[in-house]
């Protein structure tokens, strides 16, 4: 089944103690959210779907 | 035998023929499979309008799919108006624009989404599966025939029963028959999401071209999934309303079972939690510490655990945000508060970090709050 939700602004977030990536704050569906890179997570997998797609970029954080 | 236990006896046969009877009456707990069916909770929101996309909007729990793009829009709100000794609220969609040219792929679904752990007591798709009744309360402006599905999400099979809706409330009672299936395909035994109750509001010939599978269980034919539905969309003068609505093992559908708001909130806190200003400034969200002069990191105590590592929203405006510290200074943010941690944040606890241009006394303790701002909030989002 089609879910049609519209993500964009993805950008990964770095953690303060590690430095490594932790999160990606993007638009999904008009509102704002910070998704953690877990596959059990609704958001995260939509991400994973649309970058696997070539229609998301996530862009480094800086 | 002594007198006391003659009477233990007899209050254990006492007991036994009553719990017959209160189950018969709706007493007993746990029997309802579905969270919020009597659409009391609403976290995020009473009422969205406009309506376009997948997404949860209003009540917890029930969620929206609207498949290829419709020009149909719709408001999705919690309302006062279920019926008497049911449920005081309801869940009500109302047409705001029509549209009358369904697309192939277009759709309208009402859904709730089961873990596959919540679910074994069904045995689907094992020798010993047994049936399931779906009971729910529905009333719309005018006579529709829509469909009420349920969709295996791990092994992509479905069935599909019709319902006719009437201007006044009506209780529907469907049963679904067992899917024993080749006794190879059970539901997983997970967080994940295993099966969807939903109902079919509208559907494009992709999904009503074929012949409705309402008989018994079968490998997902799309065409085969809403056969004979109508549209919700064919017109702004349509309203749907919803409550009462109850999955249970077995082939009876018994009284809806009604049970206390705190027990409904911590099933829905598993999905979703919310921490707003309750329309104050200054709303206190948590206690913290300062990493740095711009940095602040803060561990949010959720209300209980959730079922996975959840999305935090925010309002998208940095200064809604702000760090109280060193002898009540209010140092706005000038980054939306963001999920600290890897994916092994635990479920109970989430890291959040934010920043301020300056002014922060490193090592400090401080509260990340709502700054002077009444609309402030932060989400928790672990939905299926």
């Amino acid at each position: 089944m089609i879910n049609n939700m519209t993500i964009t602004n993805a950008k990964y977030n770095k953690d303060n103690l590690t430095d490594a990536n932790c999160s990606i704050s993007c638009i999904a569906n008009g509102e704002h959210v910070s998704v953690p890179l877990d596959e059990a997570n609704r958001h995260y997998a939509e991400i994973l779907k649309q970058v696997a797609a070539g229609t998301l970029t996530i862009q480094e954080a800086v | 035998m002594s007198k006391q236990t003659e009477l233990v006896g007899l209050a254990r046969t006492t007991k036994l023929d009553e719990v017959n009877d209160a189950y018969d009456a709706g007493a007993l707990s746990n029997r309802n499979m579905v969270i919020n069916g009597a659409m009391n909770v609403a976290q995020r929101s009473a009422s969205v309008a406009a309506v376009a996309t997948d997404g949860y909007y209003t009540l917890d729990r029930w969620h929206i799919n609207m498949g290829t793009t419709s020009a149909g829009r719709l408001t999705m709100s919690q309302t006062a108006d279920g019926p008497n000794n049911i449920s005081a609220n309801c869940l009500k969609l109302d047409c705001t624009t029509a549209d009358t040219s369904i697309a192939a792929g277009e759709f309208i679904l009402l859904s709730q989404k089961f873990e596959g752990q919540n679910l074994q007591r069904i045995g689907k798709g094992v020798v010993g599966a047994k049936q399931v009744t779906v009971s729910f309360y529905v009333k719309a402006s005018a006579s529709f025939t829509f469909g009420l599905e349920l969709y295996d999400n791990d092994n992509s099979r479905q069935i599909t029963k019709l319902f006719d809706t009437t201007t006044d409330w009506v209780r529907h009672e469907i049963t679904f028959p067992a899917d024993v299936d080749d006794g190879s395909s059970p539901l997983d035994d997970d967080n994940a999401n295993s099966l969807q109750l939903q109902f079919w509001l509208n559907g494009g010939a992709t999904y009503t071209g074929g012949t409705l599978n309402t008989a018994s269980w079968a490998n997902d034919t799309s065409a085969n999934r809403a056969a004979g539905i109508d549209s919700f969309f064919s017109n702004t003068a349509n309203n749907f309303f919803i409550t009462g609505v109850q999955m249970e093992v077995g082939p009876v559908a018994t009284e809806f079972e009604q049970e206390e708001i705190s027990v409904t909130e911590n099933k829905c806190f598993r999905y979703f939690q919310k921490f707003d200003s309750v329309g104050a400034n200054y709303q206190r969200y948590g206690v913290g510490f300062n990493y740095s002069t711009t940095g602040h990191s803060n561990p949010i105590k959720l209300l209980t655990p959730m079922r996975a590592v959840p999305a935090v929203g925010t309002t998208g405006t940095a200064a809604n945000y702000a760090i109280n510290h060193n002898a009540d200074a209010v140092t706005a943010c000038n980054g939306v508060p963001t999920l600290a941690g890897a994916a092994d944040n635990p479920k109970h606890s989430i890291g959040i970090t934010c920043t301020v241009s300056s002014g922060l006394d490193a090592g400090d303790v401080g509260l990340l709050i709502s700054n002077n701002n009444v609309s402030s909030f932060l989400s928790f989002d672990a939905e299926l």
